[in-house]
């Protein structure tokens, strides 16, 4: 049952997004995420954030971003993948998501892949990192697995504790 | 009027409703002002001639759109109006009740009209056209019919009697051409004449060369006012001037008579010549006029309006002479963009202060101008914002009249300090807050005119509207002559409420008491005011907007309320601490004092919470790094600084490792990307780049005295 709500969801979001279906893909610890590229704003590098008081841990507080305050959500801690390092070589994504400005910390940014229907899989009912809601589909690039999030409504969930309770889609 | 239909078929007028709506609205408002401001016995001629124009102009508008029954209404205020303007009829107060009640209905049809409703209320509307005829039976039984309105157009048509069904020569005048009436702008406007009759240019080769003034001749049916209706929907009426073709283009005798001081080339005396010009116009172009049949002299009467210079110098006509219509969203972003110069600014002399002054004395001379010239443009960017509080203010005769006729009382109001100025987001939120109190007074503060007699007062009540600069804030007072609060009363029914109160109170806590909910000490629940509801909604808006709210009352000479904003929103004087590696802004008029306490000052209690004894009075005492879950560099009291921060009545001694500096910042809202934090009312950019986040000061106290509740 769960299973066919996620295919149908995945079917039409992915249909939704037409027919260049572009992908940005980012590493967490062994395995590669893509997210839609119109999703994405910039990707810039890291710079220490203005901790926020109370914030779950995975909120690493807010930094100014050309005079807009923008969360920032470390996906490694959120989702207890690789190692919270902040060096150099750490990546922010910054997202225009539900008219609202979030950057996320990822290992690392590989690519911009294109990827057409018959490339996307129905993600299996298997418990990836995340919950299987967020995710929709699975991408197979040069045998390697992708697995496609839906960024937007991962952000805007209660469990991302980002925005309030009552602007949860 | 004919040009009706064409302007519907044919031009696209959808995008330009929107300019009609604002503009109507801005006519009524004038409208309703000059009415209340004007005194029925000694009303002068510019007064009654700018309420005409207001009139007319929106029925101009609403016609040439096709609005029917807004043009009905006009018509008819129009007509009456014209009357009284003429003399010919005296103005009274019913008459401007009648006219008020239009406004009025107006408004709800232009409402509903722009939101694309068709509910408007034709049998009030038709009601008020009885009334409104009804003024003119007496004076003018044979004059005016009782036409059907929808006709509006056969009186303007008619008044221009040399124009039969046949077609006349008009020539239309475009000056001055500057950068906000350009060429090509003419252009725009001439290609939309041509639904009107047959275009030509006329500009002789010297004018063309001189680039000042276009010249073009219409071949129309339609009138010399008609026309100056429509174009003025699409340019500046001021700049654009209709009259019959001069004389070799063998216009009609007739239709250059009414307006002889102009028959001659002197457009640009019009436009210069202010002085001279308006002295004669009014009174040479109705007097050619006055003989002709028609009762509305409408076309004489619109030429001398789109033409008169004395438009601009009246002052219905001059709000809007020198102003732009800029969407508050741009205005933001300007604001937005100029904070992010000034924190470039910032951090670029913050780098240059490393930079031997000697060598780069050049480079520290332009970036002391930079810094001189960010700031100017700050101020003047948030100066756009700004708006005199009379447009606040703008409102309350209105509502003091209709209060005090429906409350049987004498008021008059006094309005002082409309020009200070506030930020353009408070005066909208300040309104319904004033309007409340401003009723209060009006029902429960002044007593009855006989009541005050016997009181030894004038039988008028008086109610004073005043606002005033007070440091970095802005004071605005509802003070009225009334009988005062009384203290008994009050305490007697928050008692009877079941509220905590002693005799012992001082006045000013006994007069907050009135901001409880659910409070009235109104005898007789009125429609105006005494629900109780109100004045707690008054308080709280007020306080979601900064500010606070004072009272001060004696028994039998009145009670005066102050409240007090910050002047704007989006900036803030604040002073930056730091807390381990975070600075953190408070407002500074939270601020009472700082001290750094001796061994010993704070005590605690039960073992658990801690209070601060200062000059005998004891204050809770919380840190920041605990309440925010952070690590505070300094461990014991005494090595860092308590500061001592008032707000919502209650103060609270909060620790902190340290006072950085005092900051005038630019409030930014966390929430636009985050969600809402306990204990932080924003953020803002700091000189370096960082992020600062605002402290919430009333959180922090609240949250302060209910730890101290719970400790004891």
């Amino acid at each position: 049952m769960l299973q066919t709500t996620t295919q149908k969801t995945a079917a039409s979001h992915i249909a939704g997004a037409g027919e260049a279906n572009e992908f940005l893909t980012f590493r967490l610890g062994a395995e590669e995420y893509g997210i839609e590229i119109l999703k994405v704003q910039e990707i810039r590098g890291w710079e220490q954030p203005t901790t926020i008081a109370n914030a779950p841990e995975f909120i690493k507080g807010v930094i100014n971003l050309r005079g807009t305050i923008v969360p920032i959500v470390d996906m490694r801690i959120k989702f207890g993948l690789g190692d919270a390092q902040y060096n150099t070589l750490t990546v922010v994504i910054i997202l225009n998501i539900a008219k609202r400005v979030v950057g996320i910390v990822v290992d690392a940014v590989s690519d911009v892949i294109t990827l057409d229907a018959q490339q996307i899989r129905p993600a299996p009912d298997f418990s990836a990192s995340f919950d299987t809601q967020y995710i929709t589909g699975l991408g197979t690039v040069d045998e390697r697995m992708l697995i496609l999030m839906n960024i937007e409504k991962l952000m805007t969930s209660a469990d991302m504790a980002l925005v309030d309770g009552d602007t949860v889609q | 009027m004919s040009s009706e239909a064409g302007g519907d078929s044919d031009f696209d007028m959808s995008e330009l409703h929107g300019l009609f709506f604002d503009e109507a609205g801005e006519h009524l408002d004038a409208m309703e002002a000059l009415l209340l401001d004007i005194d029925v016995a000694t009303a002068d001629d510019e007064q009654l001639n700018a309420i005409f124009r207001a009139a007319h102009s929106i029925k101009g508008g609403a016609a040439t759109f096709g609005f029917t029954d807004v043009t009905e209404l006009t018509h008819e205020m129009e007509t009456t109006f014209d009357k009284v303007r003429k003399k010919q009829m005296p103005l009274s107060t019913d008459l401007v009740d009648v006219f008020l009640a239009s406004g009025d209905m107006l408004k709800t049809m232009l409402g509903a009209l722009k939101s694309g409703g068709d509910s408007v209320p034709e049998a009030e509307v038709a009601a008020l056209c009885v009334r409104l005829r009804a003024f003119l039976e007496p004076a003018a039984t044979a004059a005016v019919p009782a036409q059907p309105l929808a006709q509006t157009a056969v009186p303007a048509v008619a008044a221009a009697p040399a124009a039969p069904a046949g077609k006349q020569t008009l020539e239309l005048v475009f000056a001055p051409l500057d950068a906000g009436f350009t060429v090509t702008a003419v252009d725009g406007v001439v290609i939309d004449l041509k639904d009107f009759g047959v275009v030509t240019e006329t500009t002789t080769a010297e004018e063309k060369q001189q680039a000042v003034l276009r010249r073009f001749s219409i071949l129309t049916e339609v009138s010399a006012a008609d026309l100056s209706d429509a174009i003025a929907f699409m340019a500046d009426p001021e700049r654009v001037k209709v009259q019959a073709a001069p004389a070799p283009q063998a216009a009609p005798a007739a239709k250059s008579a009414p307006k002889p001081p102009t028959a001659a080339d002197t457009e640009f005396g019009l436009f210069v010549d202010a002085a001279t010009l308006p002295a004669n116009q009014p009174e040479s172009a109705p007097a050619p006029a006055a003989p002709a049949p028609a009762p509305v002299n409408e076309a004489p009467q619109k030429v001398v309006e789109l033409k008169s210079p004395a438009k601009a110098a009246a002052p219905a006509g001059a709000s809007d002479s020198a102003s732009i219509r800029v969407s508050v969203e741009k205005v933001d972003q300007l604001i937005n963009l100029v904070g992010e110069l000034v924190i470039t600014q910032a951090m670029l002399a913050q780098t240059a202060s490393k930079a031997d002054p000697v060598l780069y004395e050049a480079l520290h001379n332009g970036l002391a101008t930079l810094e001189r010239n960010t700031r100017d443009i700050q101020e003047a960017s948030m100066s756009i914002r700004m708006m005199p509080m009379s447009v606040a203010f703008s409102r309350f005769p209105r509502v003091v009249r209709d209060t005090a006729a429906k409350l049987g009382k004498e008021v008059e109001l006094v309005t002082t300090g409309e020009g200070t100025e506030l930020d353009k987001g408070l005066i909208e939120r300040i309104v319904d807050p004033l309007t409340h109190l401003v009723r209060n007074s009006l029902d429960h503060g002044l007593e009855p005119a006989d009541e005050r007699v016997a009181n030894g007062k004038s039988r008028k009540g008086t109610i004073t509207l005043r606002a005033f600069h007070q440091g970095g804030a802005i004071v605005i007072e509802v003070a009225d002559d009334g009988r005062g609060l009384r203290r008994e009363k009050i305490l007697a029914k928050a008692k009877e409420r079941g509220m905590t109160v002693s005799d012992n109170m001082s006045d000013s806590e006994v007069w907050s008491l009135i901001f409880e909910a659910g409070f009235s000490t109104a005898e007789v629940i009125t429609d105006v005011s005494g629900r109780g509801v109100g004045m707690d909604v008054v308080r709280r808006n007020i306080q979601a907007m900064g500010g606070r709210v004072e009272i001060y009352s004696a028994v039998n000479a009145g009670t005066r309320i102050a409240i007090k904003l910050p002047l704007t929103l989006a900036i803030l004087d604040g002073m930056s601490v730091r807390v381990g590696n975070e600075a953190f802004i408070m407002p500074l008029g939270t601020i009472c004092e700082s001290l750094q306490p001796q061994p010993g000052a704070i005590s605690s209690i039960s073992g658990r919470g801690q209070v601060l004894s200062v000059r005998g009075e004891y204050l809770p005492v919380i840190s920041l790094a605990e309440v925010l879950g952070m690590r505070a560099d300094k461990q014991r009291f005494e090595d860092g600084i308590i500061v001592i921060l008032e707000a919502e009545g209650g103060k609270t001694a909060l620790f902190v490792d340290e006072l950085v500096g005092q900051h005038q910042v630019v409030i930014k809202s966390l929430e636009t990307n985050y969600r809402k934090v306990p204990g932080i009312s924003g953020a803002t950019i700091m000189g370096d780049g960082r992020v600062a986040l605002i402290l919430d000061i009333a959180y922090m106290v609240a949250l302060a005295h209910s730890r101290l509740d719970k400790a004891a």
